[in-house]
């Protein structure tokens, strides 16, 4: 039978009116969601576990009797209240993700896979080593890999991220010197490092000092010389460095660290660029941590885990934390404490080995470009950079020339007298669909844009961003500012209060009728 | 009543022998929204130029140094609960703490008002 | 190369735009004379199966604990992990976002965080907890930091049934500061005297609960005495299932509590990434180390998330940060509060209840073994035996013959009379015929 009831196929005009608040607060795919101590109910639980035994309890009279508050959700319920959150996120899978100095690349499923492999994943760190031997040898070929690479005779695996790379080899520089009876007391880290160095070098008991940048956005070579004498332990430098610049001066630095008697520690978060191409070793590095989460494609995860080993020269080696793993010809064995070893460990970083989940997604990564593709990698991430540099120098103002490694950074000059600020232009980049680039950092430059494409872009979507970059800049110039004041206006929340946020910190929910007279207050 | 100012931005006002100290309102303009003040305990003697407190905005923590010597003898603890008064009324209500000077003649080393404003000035 | 989208018209087009013949005019400033010329010493690319192929060669060269009677605990436990869990920590929005520093953005991330920064405080009883630091140990080695800000003051005091490699991890982290770091020996029965080791320099007491060799102790009369010499203490707890069943650390005077997150939602890995939890007092809360999430509005005046209280943080207060961590364990945090809002109170209580009652079981039928010696009296899901033959002979025979029996003290501890004491730990992974394939093997081998 025919169905009358023809149904517009086409959207009439008055489809097209403008957006409304709904009754339900969602807004089709944008799904409102509640924290889940809004709704669960503590009785409420999504597995299900057998009966308990009955054996006579030997908790010793510690039992529980206080209820936790816990909120329970069954397994459809959560399932849809954490992908609901998911969906509130950016991220490297569904969009360009620009962040300099962060390395948003693209991450590997095949890294995903051999991480969960029940051979890896489900192994306890202190089995016997005889039943682990394949463990071991996922961290010894992954260490022979980042020494090769680093032209370094040696590597400490068990830091778990960057900024605990850092505090290992300083720690490693510590102990070398101290094991010579010299007791340095100062750090040099040039102005514009990552803040991790700085708190590093203060919590390895260093006083810091700071070395100016040059006009040119590199180190002052001689600055630094002024300010090197026998008082210094070390000089941190990121090279390639925070402006994206290649330190070109780096031999003669390494050379003027030595010759004062100290160690050259390089922050080693942009070896992408520069891997496969030059050996941080040939270049005079005493001690550098790689961001294996950022270089090696292992996922940022909202924030880590990364893994942060640091290959180490000569010098520092025999001052590599435990455990390390020894080879013997008869199997891997492992240096567990400083009692076992035969060197001078400067002591132990971490519980267990480090992170492993991250070693072997490090190493898959590894293998799958092999020594030819990591090369590539590198020549990659710095032709996208300098390409977008390219593309976008006319219109925005780049402080240090036309040429980058694997990102570009630009200063907010360009939006001079337009009242927009670097804040407002990243947040009009929300809208557009794109993750801001690194903005406000680093701190050599005013209102910093620091933008990293990555080897993981096509040249199809450097266009396209550097596009609408363009048109964005333009509009700027042009006076619209409402569009960036006033942006981002399509997320899921528009600006937040921060302000308020530190004010009145609420960081926790309270339930709503609580007799605590804690300050916290009560979330809604 | 003496108001001096010093480098870092402190104001400095006596009264009797007692000086209160707080930031001027140029240093709550450069700071933004003041969100923290780590008031210093009470009863702590100081030399001129030491650190002591610090003042917080979202995106940056200042140090406040002590314009002249003395003994720290009251904290505004009002700024405990509203810090936001250092923005609204920095050279009165949102004082940071008072101290007995143990050296009144180091007032003479400080700016006063006219010398601050020419100061401000001059940092663009 | 398939991670790479660029191909050789696309390179030498940009090359065009740049204004640059070759790519290596892009590496001028690297010194002409170490530039590499051809690639490294390591082998060519590979495919995916050939990747797959090799790294499966190597995890088939361990055993697998799932496979076998598992007893290992010390620090990391083996507990079943719901399928939901990994499915929606590999969500591409989750899974490949950065650390949430553009909120509106990122509200996925941080809201999920302020829910596990509830759970947390709520577990250890505290009233704030932050968005997680690397594990367990570093967690501890951070709460003696911060305790040393706090008191001003700078030694600390170390229970000897702290995990020996957490005590490394704490005395590394001290050695150059010129904190002072006052160990006590293990002690097997789980009795030591902590209280007359505080005097007016001690910044903390630190103790573990459950404690390395599974005693449970009320540390309330500790806290009394430590904050009678306004010194803190900081309990450190490597197994939070139990907190289903046990006393919390906040209601013993705790003021710092961190803990291992590893057992809830993350997995044994071989040791990492695991997840650090750390919760304090709100007195305290700007002197905690670590990234925090808290709750605002935003212009529309709807409840939102931002990381907050920046300013203790590496990146603003560069050498005067409370820690230089910046990457911390978000994903693990993520696991974490997943499989805790799977669980809820009902199912944390009922977990915990199962994984004591196997350790009973298993406790019951060990002591009627000749040469065996059941040493913690008091005990969630682990507990030490004394044998009547050296402990990591007997483990090393048992897993021949494929059973994981435990961990020898002797592994963790290097001095001491530990030769002969065995650790083990039993979870509701564990099966009766686990327990029995132990039992039998372990008269034998000590008969």
């Amino acid at each position: 039978m025919m169905n009358k009831q023809g149904r517009p196929s086409q959207p009439q005009s008055d489809n097209a009116s403008k957006s409304f608040e709904t009754f339900s607060g969602h807004r089709g795919l944008q799904q409102e969601e509640g924290i889940i101590f809004d709704r669960a109910r503590s009785g409420e639980t999504g597995v299900d576990l057998p009966i308990p035994g009955s054996r006579p309890s030997r908790l010793g009279g510690l039992e529980r009797t206080e209820e936790i508050g816990l909120a329970g959700l069954s397994e459809p319920e959560a399932v849809r209240h954490y992908v609901r959150l998911s969906q509130k996120n950016y991220s490297i899978d569904t969009g360009f993700y620009p962040l300099g100095s962060c390395t948003m690349k693209h991450n590997p499923r095949l890294n995903e896979k051999v991480a969960r492999l029940p051979g890896f994943a489900d192994i306890h760190p202190l089995q016997p080593v005889q039943t682990v031997q394949g463990a071991l040898e996922v961290i010894d070929t992954l260490a022979h890999w980042l020494k090769e690479l680093t032209g370094m005779p040696a590597v400490a695996m068990s830091p778990k991220a960057g900024a605990h790379g850092e505090l290992c080899g300083l720690m490693a520089i510590r102990a070398a010197l101290e094991a010579q009876g010299d007791a340095r007391k100062v750090v040099l880290v040039p102005e514009s490092a990552h803040g991790t160095n700085p708190a590093t070098a203060a919590q390895c008991g260093y006083a810091i000092k700071t070395i100016p940048a040059a006009d040119d956005g590199l180190i002052h070579l001689d600055e630094l010389k002024a300010q090197l004498n026998d008082e210094v332990a070390a000089v941190m430098l990121t090279n390639p460095n925070t402006c994206g610049l290649f330190e070109r001066d780096i031999v003669a630095v390494a050379d003027a660290v030595h010759a004062a008697g100290a160690y050259l520690y390089c922050d080693g978060a942009n070896f992408n660029a520069i891997m496969g191409k030059v050996r941080p070793g040939d270049l005079g590095i005493d001690a550098m941590h790689i961001n294996l989460h950022k270089t090696f494609s292992t996922p940022h995860g909202g924030g880590g885990p990364g893994a942060g080993p640091v290959v180490l020269s000569a010098a520092l080696a025999p001052y590599a934390p435990v455990p390390y793993i020894v080879n013997e010809g008869d199997g891997y064995h492992v240096i567990e404490t400083e009692e076992q070893s035969d060197v001078s460990p400067l002591g132990r970083m971490t519980a267990f080995y480090g992170q492993m989940g991250m070693f072997t997604r490090a190493l898959t990564y590894a293998m799958s470009h092999g020594a030819d593709g990591l090369r590539q990698v590198a020549e990659d991430a710095v032709l996208n950079a300098n390409y977008v540099l390219a593309k976008l120098k006319d219109l925005f103002s780049a402080p240090f020339g036309d040429r980058c490694m694997h990102e570009c950074l630009f200063d907010d000059a360009f939006l001079k007298d337009t009242g927009i600020t670097t804040l407002d232009f990243a947040k009009a980049m929300i809208d557009e669909g794109y993750h801001p680039m690194t903005v406000y950092f680093p701190l050599v430059v005013h209102g910093a844009m620091l933008i990293e494409p990555t080897e993981t872009e096509s040249k199809e979507t450097l266009d396209r961003f550097c596009q609408v970059m363009r048109s964005l800049a333009l509009e700027a110039k042009d006076g619209q500012s409402d569009r960036f004041t006033q942006a981002p206006q399509y997320t899921p929340r528009r600006r937040l209060d921060e302000t308020q946020a530190a004010r009145n910190p609420v960081l926790r929910w309270l339930p709503p009728k609580s007799d605590d007279i804690s300050p916290l207050q009560a979330a809604e | 009543m003496t108001k001096k100012f010093t480098e870092d931005h402190e104001w400095v006002a006596l009264d009797g022998d007692v000086a209160t100290v707080g930031i001027t309102s140029y240093a709550t303009e450069q700071l933004g929204d003041i969100v923290y003040v780590e008031l210093p305990d009470t009863g702590r003697t100081i030399a001129a130029k030491d650190e002591v407190c610090v003042v917080e905005s979202v995106k940056a923590a200042s140090e406040v140094y002590a314009p002249v010597s003395g003994e720290i003898t009251e904290a505004n603890e009002a700024l405990a609960d509203n810090p936001s008064l250092v923005n609204d009324a920095a050279e009165t209500e949102g004082w940071f703490f008072k101290m007995k000077l143990s050296d009144a003649g180091e007032l003479d080393g400080l700016m006063d008002d006219a010398a601050y404003a020419e100061f401000v000035k001059g940092l663009g | 190369m398939r991670y790479l989208p660029l191909n050789d018209q696309d390179r030498s087009d940009m090359l065009g735009v740049i204004g640059a013949s070759t790519i290596d005019e892009l590496f001028t400033d690297v010194p002409q004379d170490l530039l590499l010329r051809g690639d490294v010493n390591l082998p060519k690319a590979q495919g995916e199966l050939d990747v797959e192929r090799a790294l499966s060669k190597m995890a088939a060269k361990n055993t697998v604990a799932g496979d076998v009677p598992f007893f290992i605990g010390a620090g990391a436990y083996r507990h079943h992990i719901p399928a939901s869990v990994d499915h929606l920590i590999q969500r591409s929005e989750f899974l490949t976002a950065y650390t949430p520093y553009q909120p509106e953005i990122s509200q996925g991330t941080l809201q999920a965080l302020f829910e596990f920064q509830t759970q947390v405080a709520m577990l250890f009883d505290m009233d704030v907890a932050n968005a997680s630091l690397y594990d367990g140990s570093t967690a501890c080695a951070e709460a003696v930091m911060m305790a040393h800000r706090v008191t001003r003051r700078s030694k600390a005091v170390l229970s000897g049934n702290l995990h020996p490699q957490y005590v490394d991890v704490v005395k590394t982290q001290s050695q150059y500061n010129n904190h002072d770091v006052v160990t006590n020996a293990a002690a097997l029965t789980g009795d030591e005297d902590l209280i007359s080791a505080i005097d007016e320099g001690t910044s903390c007491v630190v103790v573990q609960y459950p404690d390395v060799f599974g005693h449970i102790k009320d540390f309330t009369a500790l806290a009394d005495a430590a904050h009678e010499k306004k010194a803190l203490l900081i309990v450190a707890v490597p197994e939070v299932v139990a907190l289903g069943a046990i006393k919390s650390p906040g209601a013993m005077g705790a003021d710092i509590v961190v803990g291992e997150g590893q057992s809830v939602g993350v997995g044994l890995n071989f040791g990492g990434p695991y997840l650090g939890l750390f919760a304090t007092r709100q007195k305290y809360v700007r002197q905690m180390p670590g990234r925090v999430c808290g709750q605002t509005v935003d212009a529309e005046g709807k409840r939102g998330f931002v990381l907050t209280l920046s300013t203790r943080e590496q990146h603003i207060r560069r050498e005067k940060a409370t820690s230089n961590i910046c990457t911390n364990s978000g994903l693990c945090s993520l696991a974490f509060t997943i499989h805790m809002t799977l669980l809820g109170e009902a199912g944390l209580r009922r977990l915990a209840a199962i994984n004591h009652q196997k350790a009973v079981q298993l406790a019951e039928n060990l002591e009627h073994i000749d040469g065996v010696e059941i040493l913690t009296p008091a005990l969630f899901n682990e507990f030490a035996v004394r044998l009547s033959k050296p402990a990591a002979h007997i483990v090393d025979r048992l897993a021949e013959q494929n059973i994981l029996a435990g961990v020898p003290a002797s592994r963790l501890f290097t001095h001491g009379d530990a030769q002969d004491v065995l650790i083990l730990a039993a979870t509701e992974t564990n099966t009766d015929e686990d327990i029995t394939a132990l039992v039998s093997a372990l008269e034998e081998a000590l008969s």
